[in-house]
């Protein structure tokens, strides 16, 4: 008299998972995860690590920093020139990213491009993602040598990459009505653009794009230390690798801190305001 | 004999606003009690303090003589094992099966260990077919939760409120989400938990003909206090027309 | 909408356009950017790029090398990132304010996290490098500090809007606060959070190759070197092997993603 809806494993135990593909993928990759991550700790190259040491140091190290921040090298004047070099980095990197992403996600939307031209830019987007930007950078600093040129070249490409992809969603998800309703009013497709999609979108963009600007200001400084843009990184770099200044150090560290709060407490209200249901990338 | 005495409730969040004034009732056990009364009148309120999921300033509240405001976490937590609560967002964890979700309903009876490894006996998973079979959802058993119509899972809810085996069931607007058909059926379910099961059952309910259809008993609440308190018959239509007073009024000024 | 408010509109986006173009002009005065030079180099790169960064038959030869040194980029990015999301997890269910224990512990992990994710992962790398040595240790732990305040930050938000209504569900039956976010909230959030996970192993594997440069391991570190040398047919094949590798863990994780959300 056994009800045929209950399913039992061999030892007469009732099942209560439902064991579909989505929670079996989620498992697996958890375990493959986990897996991949203690051969990691087994293949790593210990070469010259004293962890006991390590760890003393470093906390010495960010007990100077954080308690003792001083300039050396410059005075405060310099600081904030150079702070306003790699915010001048991020910004223009911004600004001419988001002015491209506009007319290539115009491309890439679902609802205003043919599915061709959709697939291809999505591809190159894909490609100019999957590079790295501080190898961007290095790649134009070749041709272009190094400086403020290459920098903003190599970060561009990630900008338009970031923001096509959110420009996208965000004309994908106007109304159908709209485009119909402009439709048969005869209107063309600048038109649709103009008055149909920007209206409607306009907000958003202005956000995704200044969310991607506190994304750049953390990649200017990157690029300033890694491939010698100059501005804040760059002097991060010189700071700790050349004249292994602790102090000052923890004072660059600081004021990139400052930055980067208050650019994050801006996002943070943006994105309350203009988005509050979803997560951003 | 009664089950829930409730004695000078108050509640405010602020000082200068007072969202429960001076609440008095009774409930005996095997009751079904409806409380009606306009949006914002502090129903849902008056509900969550009977479990402490709101905890309230003034009075005293009696359940199955014990006293509610005085328990300490653990009494707590085992007052409101003996308390079931049906939401009207259903508020089921869309991602886990039925039987999960109907499961969770056993927590307050396992340590914090054999909730977390999810340890339900034999008995326990029996029960819960059981439950699902008795309000009809059994073949949706290994089903995601968010894969079920609105009535549906509010069906899985009510497991979830039964299987804690309660004395009382809260149920804050159990059907205001729910197309008419749905809400027949799941207020048929709530009548015959209290009348086969002799469950006490205290609905929150926004439709005035509903509560004076299934219920023992209507109290009204307006304004957080208590206006009426009485059996279907004795609600009027001039009672009606005090419980949601002012709003009546506008409207036929309008 | 009448015609005050739209010339008021029309008014505020001008006065909009015209802070963007002076903040625009500032900026290339600061960092001596010319538009027109910018712009004029990049055929010139795209040029050089397709005339010199090519994948030769010699470079080849070095390529067991490269994989060796890639396989441990991306060893260090998982491992980073998947013990960043374990700290993450406790750090979110204490940050959120759906299942935060107390305001002291869910302001304290807010703050953590805002620190580790503010401070560059560069910052990180450099201060890390001088007491840990060239070692894959101080590239984990420089992709580990940062992971954890942006999955930290991640976890928080999907907590929040998750789970409000299975929480006071779970309270009302009696359960406890560990059977509460164990079983209500962690399955609801885990897809989502397994999702940031994906993709955060991504974005370490590109951040990576930056630490790399930096601290002197992994694929950065080949890649620095070579470029150094001004070989570049072993830069065009270390660039492509990154490029591959990031296509295939997005690919995999887009598809994990399909499935799973």
């Amino acid at each position: 008299m056994e009800a045929t809806y209950i399913k039992r494993k061999k030892d007469g135990r009732i099942h209560i998972m439902s064991g579909n593909k989505g929670d079996i993928v989620l498992k697996w990759t958890i375990i493959i995860l986990a897996i991949l991550t203690v051969v990691a700790f087994l293949f790593f190259n210990y070469a010259g690590l004293e962890l006991g040491s390590a760890i003393r140091e470093t906390a010495y190290n960010l007990k100077v920093m954080f308690l003792e921040p001083t300039l050396n090298h410059f005075d405060l004047g310099e600081a904030f020139y150079q702070i306003g070099i790699t915010l001048g980095l991020a910004f223009l990197a911004t600004i001419i990213g988001a002015v491209i992403a506009f007319f290539l996600s115009l491309m890439t939307a679902a609802n205003l491009a043919p599915v061709w031209v959709s697939r291809t830019v999505r591809v190159f987007v894909a490609i100019i993602r999957a590079v790295p930007t501080v190898l961007w950078v290095l790649i134009f600093a070749i041709a272009a040598g190094l400086g403020s040129e290459a920098a903003i070249l190599g970060m561009l490409f990630h900008s338009i990459a970031y923001l096509v992809k959110a420009f996208s969603e965000a004309f994908e998800e106007v109304d159908k009505g709209i485009f119909e309703a402009l439709r048969s009013t005869g209107a063309n497709w600048w038109h649709i653009v103009k008055s149909g999609v920007l209206p409607s979108t306009f907000t958003y963009l202005l956000s995704w794009t200044f969310l991607r600007f506190e994304i750049n200001f953390g990649v200017a400084v990157a690029m300033g230390a890694a491939a010698g843009a100059g501005g804040i990184g760059f002097e991060l770099f010189m700071a700790s690798s050349f004249y292994f200044d602790l102090r000052e150090v923890g004072f660059i560290t600081y004021s990139i801190l400052i930055i980067a709060f208050l650019l994050e407490v801006i996002s943070t209200r943006l994105k309350k305001r203009y988005f509050p249901a979803t997560t951003t990338k | 004999m009664s089950l829930l005495t409730v004695e000078g409730l108050g509640k405010s969040y602020t000082a200068d606003k007072q969202i429960l004034k001076n609440i008095n009732f009774e409930i005996k056990a095997g009751e079904f009690v409806s409380i009606i009364g306009p949006s914002g009148a502090g129903k849902s309120t008056m509900l969550r303090c009977i479990n402490r999921m709101v905890e309230f300033n003034e009075g005293n509240i009696l359940f199955n003589q014990q006293d509610v405001g005085s328990l300490n976490k653990k009494g707590l937590r085992k007052l409101r094992t003996n308390i079931g609560m049906v939401f009207q967002h259903y508020n089921l964890v869309p991602r886990l099966t039925v039987i999960e979700n109907v499961l969770h309903g056993r927590f307050g009876y396992k340590t914090t260990f054999q909730g977390l490894l999810g340890r339900y006996t034999e008995e326990e998973k029996e029960r819960a077919f059981y439950l699902l079979e008795k309000l009809g959802i059994h073949e949706h058993a290994y089903k995601r939760c968010d894969q079920l119509s609105g009535g549906q899972q509010q069906r899985v809810g009510i497991c979830r409120a039964l299987i804690q085996e309660p004395k009382l069931v809260l149920c804050d607007e159990p059907i205001a989400s729910l197309d008419p058909n749905s809400s027949k059926i799941i207020m048929d379910h709530l009548k015959s938990i209290s009348t086969e099961m002799g469950i006490t059952c205290l609905v929150n309910l926004h439709q005035v003909e509903v509560a004076q259809h299934y219920s023992d008993r209507i109290i009204g609440l307006n304004n957080g206090e208590i206006v009426f308190n009485g059996t279907a018959y004795e609600l009027t239509q001039e009672k009606i027309n005090h419980i949601y007073g002012t709003k009546t009024k506008d409207l036929i000024i309008a | 909408m009448n015609e005050k408010t739209m010339r008021k509109h029309r008014w505020q986006s001008g006065i909009f356009l015209l802070i963007l173009i002076v903040l625009t002009y500032l900026s290339s005065a600061i960092t001596t950017f010319n538009f027109m030079e910018g712009m004029a180099t990049i055929p010139e790169a795209m040029g050089w790029i397709f005339s010199n960064l090519l994948v030769s038959q010699e470079s080849f030869e070095k390529l067991p090398k490269i994989l060796e040194k890639l396989a441990e980029t991306i060893f260090m990015s998982i491992a980073a990132t998947t013990i960043a999301a374990v700290v993450s997890l406790f750090l979110g269910v204490l940050g959120s304010n759906t299942t935060k224990v107390n305001n002291f512990l869910s302001v304290f992990a807010r703050f953590i996290a805002s620190v580790s994710r503010n401070i560059p992962v560069v910052a990180w790398s450099l201060i890390l490098l001088i007491s840990f040595g060239q070692n894959s240790v101080t590239g984990f732990l420089a992709l580990f500090a940062g992971t954890v305040g942006f999955l930290t930050r991640a976890f928080i938000e999907s907590i929040d809007e998750a789970s409000q209504s299975s929480v006071e569900a779970l309270t009302a039956t009696g359960a406890t606060y560990f059977q509460i976010v164990g079983k209500a909230v962690i399955p609801q959030c885990l897809p989502q959070m397994i999702s940031w996970v994906l993709f955060m192993v991504e974005t370490n594997i590109r951040n990576a190759t930056l630490v790399g440069i930096l601290t002197g391991t992994g694929i950065g570190y080949t890649f620095d070197m070579y470029y150094k040398m001004l070989n570049y047919n072993v830069v065009a094949l270390i660039t492509l092997c990154i490029v591959i590798t990031v296509i295939i863990v997005d690919l995999i994780s887009n598809y994990v993603r399909k499935v799973i959300l």
